[in-house]
């Protein structure tokens, strides 16, 4: 291994930035229409374990995706079922998904610790493999996942911003009553937003255990959902800002790893400690700008107009 | 007695009605639990019938339940008080830790001094070590910068990772290099047990814990300022109460009492700082004091029930082949079925009124 420790740190940060962003591209919807979604960890959980036992009973990882990405959307819809149809307590209700994720998250993934998977498929596109420096490293080399990860924040920004669609779940996320008034029914595209969200969510988990670790582990996520969560607050609920915040994220990540690779005489655990320490010092920075970005109706609860 | 103070006396003791309320949700929850284990392959009757007798049937059982039961309830008073004040404190576990972290480092290096100095130093240190923890949330929190949601979370994983640091490596004792852990407290920094069980002295800081959040609370004028805080912050603000202060104390007490239950832990079952101190007391503690709504007896009742279900995590793990924390399914399924029905009251109640709450 003689990669320098910058690109080392680069090709890191697109690794692991990639579950981060897809979580927090799905937080960044359900925030649109107002609702905060603490379960996102839980969500996460799932879709790595759903997308690993998967894989590993059926030896397909494009299967283990898909499974994750629905097991995501379905954990999503019981979430809206509490804070939607029964208006119950967001936050509650999310560490009540957090939970809920911890114990599904271990029992389907119980069977399968230990087992071997392959992973995702990788792919360079030949006319970058014949390049010599990007030959000698594994920049380029990604999984189908990480090459639509950009393309996907796009269309999350073009869905919010340039549809129909996106106007609803953002006017439904300022102000339920006014979405309501003029014709919307705040109820569906909450119930829509939370189901694209947590196929996002379930991605996110699901890149973690087939592309990053190719292992399951219990509590493999180790707070990645919280620390999307606050990567919406430092994105400013925008999906493309959110690509900046996830590489930064990964990259803090990923240059505990490399310090780690390389022997770096500073102990594991502080290097540790570093993704969560720069997401308070970033919400620290960003403190006093954030609040004119969030959707006015965060975390309200509508009561209709009985 | 005036009828709106009657109302509040009755309103603290759960009547009939209510617990069988609550006994119908229990009964829900644990029906649907059991369809999630057969589906697993396992036997959910054994189970239950296990957790009962290794609980509630006998007296060592149900001494190990009040063992479980004093960090709840110090972690559930930890979440109570804060959110008096309209604050949301989820780090009760980060707090628990260094609450520990901070009592091991009084056991460690002060060996010397008597049982009457270090254990009432090691109990002080404790709560520092959770204040401290709490009070940069707090702080971040009172100048408007960071929510204290999402940043006593996050600090919820940077605290078992200092705990860490030390006992790998400053504090890792030389006599079980296998397992990492610091070496054995004096026995002066060890919290009293009682009756040949593992019930410690901690309990006592528990109740207390709970008397001074309730006197504190409904008999102080403190109380009365921070529930104007909680009520609406701009107008207690507008009337002199000093938000900010406030905010920064009560989150700071919080993660002390937090604090406590990471340094009963440490110095009343291990008696020495480990990893793994705790599976998830300070998130247990939240949901607590949620379901309780902050009433101290309801504190009580839920930590007792809370004890019960993590208990039948550990039977589950030695008699099923499950992982603990499978338990969380039926934590989550019990949450599920009551925040799924405390709307529709509140539905109710807002028809009554007229108005959209």
């Amino acid at each position: 291994m003689s990669t320098p420790l910058a690109l080392g740190v680069i090709a890191g940060a697109i690794l692991s930035g990639t579950s981060l962003l897809y979580a927090t591209l799905g937080e960044t919807i359900v925030e649109r229409a107002g609702i905060v979604n603490l379960g996102l960890e839980g969500i996460l959980l799932i879709g790595a374990s759903t997308g690993f036992a998967v894989t590993a009973a059926s030896g397909s990882a494009y299967l283990g995706v898909a499974a994750a990405a629905a097991a995501g959307g379905i954990a999503n819809l019981i979430f809206g079922w509490l804070v939607v149809m029964r208006r119950a307590n967001q936050l509650a209700s999310g560490l009540a998904m957090m939970f809920f994720g911890i114990g599904v998250s271990a029992l389907v993934g119980r069977p399968f610790v230990g087992a071997v998977i392959s992973g995702l498929p990788k792919w360079r596109p030949p006319w970058l493999a014949a390049l010599a420096w990007v030959k000698s490293t594994t920049l380029f080399n990604y999984d189908f996942l990480i090459w639509i990860a950009v393309p996907v924040a796009v269309l999350v920004w073009w869905l919010l911003f340039e549809t129909r669609w996106g106007l609803g779940v953002r006017a439904v996320g300022e102000s339920s009553a006014a979405a309501f008034a003029s014709g919307r029914n705040p109820a569906v595209v909450q119930f829509q937003a939370l189901f694209a969200g947590g196929l996002l969510g379930g991605l996110a988990g699901a890149h973690l255990s087939l592309s990053l670790t190719l292992t399951w582990a219990e509590g493999m996520t180790a707070g990645r959902g919280f620390i999307a969560i606050a990567l919406v607050i430092f994105s400013k609920w925008h999906p493309l800002r959110a690509i900046a915040g996830a590489l930064v994220f990964g990259g803090a990540e990923a240059l505990q790893l490399q310090l780690q690779a390389r022997g770096a005489d500073i102990s594991p655990f502080l290097l540790d400690m570093l993704p969560y320490v720069l997401t308070i010092l970033v919400l620290l920075a960003w403190g006093g700008s954030r609040r004119h970005a969030a959707p006015a109706g965060l975390g309200r609860t509508f009561y209709g107009t009985e | 007695m005036p009828a709106d103070a009657k109302r509040r006396v009755l309103s603290r003791f759960p009547n009939i009605t209510s617990f069988l309320r609550y006994a119908a949700i229990c009964v829900v929850a644990l029906g649907v639990f059991a369809v999630v284990l057969l589906a697993a392959g396992k036997e959910p009757l054994k189970a239950y019938a296990d957790t009962f007798h290794y609980t509630l049937a006998n007296a060592y059982g149900f001494s190990e339940l009040v063992v479980r039961m004093i960090p709840l309830l110090l972690t559930a008073v930890a979440v109570a008080l804060p959110s008096r004040l309209g604050l949301i404190n989820v780090g009760g576990e980060g707090q628990l830790y260094m609450g520990a972290w901070l009592a091991s480092a009084g056991a460690l290096l002060l060996p010397g001094l008597p049982v009457w100095v270090l254990l009432p130093l090691v109990t002080v240190l404790g709560f520092a070590g959770g204040a401290a923890w709490a009070a940069i949330p707090g702080l971040l929190r009172a100048n408007k910068l960071v929510n204290e949601t999402i940043s006593t979370l996050l600090l919820n994983y940077v605290a078992p990772l200092i705990v860490s640091f030390f006992i790998f490596g400053p504090w890792r004792s030389a006599e079980s290099s296998a397992y990492p852990q610091s070496a054995a407290f004096p026995d002066a920094a060890r919290l009293p047990s009682f009756f040949n069980t593992r019930i410690h002295a901690g309990l006592f800081l528990a109740l207390a814990a709970l008397i001074f959040y309730w006197v504190l609370m409904d008999r102080t004028r403190w109380g009365v300022q921070m529930r104007a805080i909680g009520g609406n912050p701009e107008a207690a603000l507008r009337l002199g109460i000093p938000v900010g202060a406030y905010v920064v104390i009560a989150l700071a007490i919080g993660g002390g009492i937090a604090g406590l239950a990471g340094m009963g832990e440490v110095s009343g079952i291990h008696g020495r700082l480990r990893q793994g101190l705790s599976p998830g007391y300070g998130f247990t503690g939240f949901l607590i004091s949620w379901l309780a709504g902050g009433r101290p007896l309801g504190i009580v009742l839920m930590s007792f029930l809370f004890a019960i279900i993590t208990s039948a995590g550990d039977i589950l793990q030695i008699t099923q082949g499950l992982p603990y924390a499978v338990v969380n399914i039926l934590l989550a399924l019990l949450l599920f079925i009551v925040l799924g029905r405390n709307t529709a009251r509140r539905t109710r109640r807002v028809h009554r009124d007229g108005s959209a709450g």
